[in-house]
């Protein structure tokens, strides 16, 4: 097959794949810190602050990026129901990259933990308060779970795209000849 | 371009296709799954951890899981600059420095007599202003009762052991840091206030000064106010809050003083095993004393929605190879995250709505 498809720039796959990797390695580290009293607790909170903070930059890039460059236009082929679900998907993933960090940052302000991130010594964004922690951390929680859930919807959909619909929607990210 | 292709697949080939889709996703459920600890129940959890501490009838909510009764301080951390020679930490420059702090009695009921109370403890925060914080929670017996969190555990589930009356003396017999914690449990007075006892960090941690010299540490707060035990018989008279009621008496009439000393530890002391004291003969700097000025009950006090997680340090200080700080640490949030998101069962006695 040598389909000239168009793809996302190099600056976008870049960001796509960079991002991925955080954000798994975020969801793995954040339910591994909760399972264990062992000294990688330490280890692991002290990642997942930084990299959230990573990711939250990112994900603000990546959204800039995005309106200035748009994505490849789906395959025509796609029957109706399938490009909505793409496109929402995309939707929830802005927002939960965007969110998650913003719920963590948000939850250790309302606790009245200093937040030091790599050094740095971020202000609060919400006042200390009991209530406002507790909202906030289930639902740093709870849209892990979910985040985790869309990326797996996520990976069998690129998949199905790349194995068996075969329609240059997976090359266009990852950046490779479709293969048989 | 572009048309659907999978018509072009042998129907065998899409099935094949399919099912490897569908492995991968089972596998990258079972890795999370793993990593949650969903898949491996005897791994000890924080939430295990908390979980054992309850008493039997279970935990009291919007409480502390441990040390749940417990009374509010303000004051201030006057730093004599002595620490800056052991850690460039801002809390070791002279000068002073506020905090908010909590004296507590070790147990899961925040209505237990402070008589039954023979662990007692304190906490503190001390912010400086470089925006960085040093918390910490002590507690007044010279060792700790076990050398491994997982010992903990199996303590406390020993203790909870209706099955067994004998678990406790089994778990003692193949934990001799027991016999010597009784010991001290057995023998040391109670004394007639918080300002009267002395509180240790038990663990160790490492400090680092300007010249990144590497040293670990234990410290302690040893109280200005003398030691006057209360008789063993009296002890049972007293009222159920006689601490609270006396330490917001004193605090009242004088602000309450404590010396921070820090304890360097020599190459090869025990700094893993918070069972095991130092000699007495390891250098001991004082850096500074904590004054408490002023005490609040804790419902509408500045501790009650605090987390003194011990690994909250300034620059200049970190963990050492003491296993129970992370343990903690992890243990505190579950507690934090507990008691926070039931404070209908704590509530504020200053209602907002009053006029």
């Amino acid at each position: 097959m040598n389909r000239a498809s168009p793809a996302f720039s190099p600056l976008q796959r870049a960001l796509h794949w960079v991002m991925a990797l955080g954000i798994l390695a975020m969801l793995f580290i954040g339910v591994g810190m909760m399972s264990t009293i062992d000294r990688v607790y330490l280890a692991l909170v002290n990642i997942h602050k930084p990299l959230g903070i990573a990711i939250l930059v990112l994900a603000v890039l990546r959204l800039l990026v995005r309106w200035r460059n748009g994505a490849p236009p789906l395959p025509t082929g796609m029957p109706a129901p399938m490009r909505l679900a793409a496109k929402l998907s995309h939707l929830a993933f802005y927002g939960l990259m965007i969110a998650m960090p913003l719920l963590g940052w948000a939850m250790l302000s309302a606790a009245d933990y200093p937040v030091v991130v790599a050094g740095m010594h971020l202000p609060p964004i919400v006042p200390h308060s009991a209530e406002l922690h507790a909202t906030l951390w289930a639902a740093h929680r709870f849209l892990a779970f979910c985040f985790f859930a869309l990326i797996l919807v996520h990976l069998a959909a690129a998949l199905y795209h790349a194995w068996i619909r075969r329609d240059g929607v997976f090359e266009a990210m990852a950046g490779a000849r479709a293969r048989r | 371009m572009a048309n659907p292709q999978n018509s072009s697949l042998p129907t065998a080939s899409v099935v094949a296709r399919v099912a490897a889709i569908a492995l991968l996703v089972i596998a990258a459920v079972a890795a999370f799954a793993y990593t949650a600890g969903w898949l491996t129940p005897a791994r000890l959890t924080p939430a295990k951890i908390v979980d054992s501490l309850a008493p039997p009838g279970g935990p009291v909510k919007g409480y502390r899981r441990n040390h749940a009764k417990g009374i509010c301080f303000a004051g201030s951390f006057e730093a004599n600059g002595a620490g800056v020679s052991l850690s460039r930490a801002a809390v070791f420059q002279t000068g002073s420095y506020p905090v908010t702090g909590r004296f507590n009695l070790a147990g899961p009921a925040p209505t237990m007599a402070d008589a039954t109370g023979r662990v007692r403890g304190l906490s503190l925060r001390i912010q400086t202003p470089d925006g960085q914080e040093w918390r910490t929670a002590m507690i007044n017996p010279p060792i700790f009762p076990v050398a491994q969190p997982q010992d903990l555990y199996a303590l406390q589930r020993a203790t909870a052991d209706k099955n067994d009356p004998e678990a406790v003396k089994k778990f003692a017999a193949s934990h001799p840091s027991l016999a010597a914690f009784g010991a001290w449990a057995g023998s040391a007075p109670f004394t007639e206030s918080y300002a009267e006892d002395q509180f240790n960090s038990l663990d160790s941690f490492v400090v680092t000064n300007a010249q990144g010299e590497d040293r670990t540490i234990r410290w302690s707060f040893v109280p200005h106010a003398p030691a006057v035990a209360i008789p063993p018989a009296e002890l049972k008279t007293r009222d159920p809050n006689f601490l609270f009621k006396e330490i917001s008496d004193r605090v009242a009439q004088a602000p309450q003083k404590w010396t921070l000393v820090l304890t360097v530890a020599n190459p090869g002391d025990p700094t893993a095993d918070p069972t095991k004291a130092w000699p007495a003969d390891r250098r001991k700097v004082e850096v500074g004393t904590l004054v408490v000025n002023r005490i609040e009950p804790e419902a509408d006090g500045p501790c009650r929605d605090l987390n003194f997680d011990p690994t909250v340090l300034p620059t200049g200080m970190r963990t050492s190879d003491d296993p129970f700080p992370a343990a903690r640490s992890a243990a505190y949030a579950v507690s934090y995250n507990r008691r926070t998101a039931e404070t209908e069962s704590y509530p504020h006695t200053h209602s907002k709505e009053q006029p």
